[in-house]
């Protein structure tokens, strides 16, 4: 459950990047977010998972309030969501296998558990079988598998995504698609921002459009809804 | 911390090492080079302070009390001269032991002394070691306005000179040490510059993945350790060899009386010992020095 109450968010440099918004996403819930470029989508994402604080309004992620945690408590929030970004954000000197076992590292688990789950988590996205290869040696589609796998190897309950088909060719992009709702119907909550109007009018989910800062459409089943 | 979190950051450290090649490679060569130079000079203090404590220990108060001073005068000058503050050992030396020791020290020319065993014209002697060397002049001052004393000799002039050169010798050593700190900090900080900028990425993801900073921190903190201790390894190896090399074939040419040099057995594992812990010391707080920046507290 992710609760936004009037969050507005005014960047040090007096850019108003978020201007009042009130949303709310249930469990398991699908949610595309849509806008132009500058409108705040990333400010909005990144509000949920604590890189960037409100200046005002409050924010609940699954009961926590994230304005009020300290930043050394913010890797203990993180533990309980998974995220993607466009550009993949994996270690470089780590191989993919090492990539998805740091996230449970991290969490202190058995080493069997860890090694049991990393490769059942490479195996659903299907990239078992480069394990032992380093970031550098893959493709973008394959390095975003790997990341994929990272952000759901300890269960969250939220995944959030930001154009993690940015920099993906189109049938990449439909591969990895097909991994998030995989992913959604085993009951995880997504959030998406992503300008790939292919997918939000294909894959049709709650659409939220987000312009200049503010929350102008809303729709259970939407439509990207803008020209390219 | 679970035990086996532990083993992890340990495992970890190595790996990094590894994985950050050519980064270690530049990490160890700046300890290496800050460290032969540490070293080096610590030879060089280190055996010029033992020189100087060697000439310093030899200098001694000597006090000569006129014939005029009986038995019991003499007593009670012995008694004045050990409640003066910072006196180690007073010990009377009768006018006909200095006089053996003189024909003694003399040797076939003492000979010509043998006459005056009969009416001895030498005095009774106070020897006396102060505590610190440095006192001497100044307990000199205070025996020479006591009664019955005749003269007071310490190497005047001499002496004065000694301490100033041993004053000097130390000064230099000082500055030497703040010269070769700035030299190291400015080495290494060099490094951790490079190391940064690869390094903000990494623990930027770190934080996103869940990992909290002691949990990042630790595997830094080892890796600056072994970085530490691997860039000590030549220095050590270097200064051990020249050392152990220069004790056994240089020393032995030089016969000044009192230039005497600490002896290679001891002393290369003492060095050795304080080069490790410097090199860890260093290689801990630079690697800390890097990540401090990104971890948000
Ligand atoms: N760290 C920052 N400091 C200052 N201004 C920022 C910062 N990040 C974003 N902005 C500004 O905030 C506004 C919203 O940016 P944001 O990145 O949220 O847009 P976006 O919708 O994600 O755009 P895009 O579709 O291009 O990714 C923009 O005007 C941007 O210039
Ligand atoms: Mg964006």
């Amino acid at each position: 459950m992710i609760e936004m109450i009037d969050v507005k968010k005014t960047y040090p440099n007096g850019v108003i990047a978020i201007n009042g918004i009130n949303v709310k996403i249930k469990p398991g819930e699908f949610v595309y977010v849509v806008g132009p470029s500058g409108a705040g989508k990333s400010t909005f994402i990144k509000m949920m998972y604590r890189e960037e604080k409100p200046t005002s309004g409050n924010i609940l992620v699954n009961g926590v309030s994230l304005p009020s945690i300290r930043n050394s408590k913010v890797p203990l929030f993180r533990r309980n969501i998974g995220m993607v970004f466009q550009d993949f954000k994996l270690l470089q000197t780590f191989t993919a296998y090492e990539n998805v076992a740091f996230a449970m590292e991290v969490i202190e688990k058995e080493p069997e558990e860890i090694k049991k789950r990393v490769m059942e988590v490479l195996d659903l996205v299907g990239i078992k079988h480069k394990a032992r290869m380093l970031p550098s040696e893959l493709s973008g589609g394959e390095q975003q598998r790997v990341a994929i796998a990272r952000s759901i190897v300890n269960d969250p309950k939220v995944v959030i995504a930001d154009e993690p088909t940015g920099n993906l060719d189109p049938e990449t992009s439909w591969e990895i698609m097909n991994i998030f709702e995989e992913i959604n119907k085993r009951g995880t909550t997504l959030v998406m921002a992503t300008h790939n109007r292919d997918i939000v009018n294909n894959i049709k989910r709650r659409v939220i459009a987000i312009e200049s800062g503010k929350i102008v459409r809303d729709e259970h089943r939407g439509d990207y809804g803008y020209e390219i | 911390m679970k035990f086996r979190t532990l083993l992890r950051h340990f495992r970890e450290s190595f790996k990094n090492i590894g994985r950050n090649g050519w980064m270690t490679f530049a990490s160890v060569s700046a300890v290496t080079v800050t460290l032969t130079l540490v070293g080096v000079f610590l030879v060089l203090m280190m055996n010029l302070n033992h020189i100087a404590g060697n000439v310093e220990k030899d200098v001694e108060v000597r006090a000569h009390i006129d014939n005029a001073a009986n038995d019991d005068d003499i007593k009670a000058i012995g008694k004045q001269i050990t409640e003066i503050n910072g006196i180690e050992s007073v010990i009377f030396s009768p006018k006909d032991e200095e006089l053996t020791n003189l024909i003694d020290d003399l040797g076939d020319n003492g000979e010509a002394f043998k006459p005056f065993e009969q009416d001895n014209p030498l005095r009774d002697v106070y020897v006396i070691k102060t505590k610190s060397p440095q006192d001497v002049i100044k307990v000199a001052k205070k025996i020479e306005g006591m009664e019955y004393i005749q003269s007071v000799k310490y190497g005047q002039g001499y002496v004065e000179k000694l301490f100033s050169f041993v004053n000097i010798a130390r000064n230099i050593g000082i500055v030497l040490i703040v010269g070769l700190l700035f030299t190291a900090m400015f080495l290494i900080s060099n490094t951790i510059k490079i190391t940064i900028v690869a390094r903000r990425k990494e623990i930027e993801i770190m934080r996103l993945v869940g990992a909290t900073n002691t949990f990042i921190r630790w595997p830094f903190f080892l890796e600056g350790l072994w970085l530490g201790v691997l860039g000590s390894i030549i220095p050590i190896g270097l200064i051990a060899v020249l050392y152990y090399n220069l004790y056994k074939y240089a020393a032995p040419q030089i016969t000044f009386k009192f230039i005497d040099f600490l002896p290679a057995n001891p002393f290369i594992y003492q060095v050795s010992a304080i080069l490790i812990v410097i090199g860890a010391v260093i290689g801990i707080w630079g690697s800390l020095m890097s990540v401090r920046k990104f971890l948000k507290v």
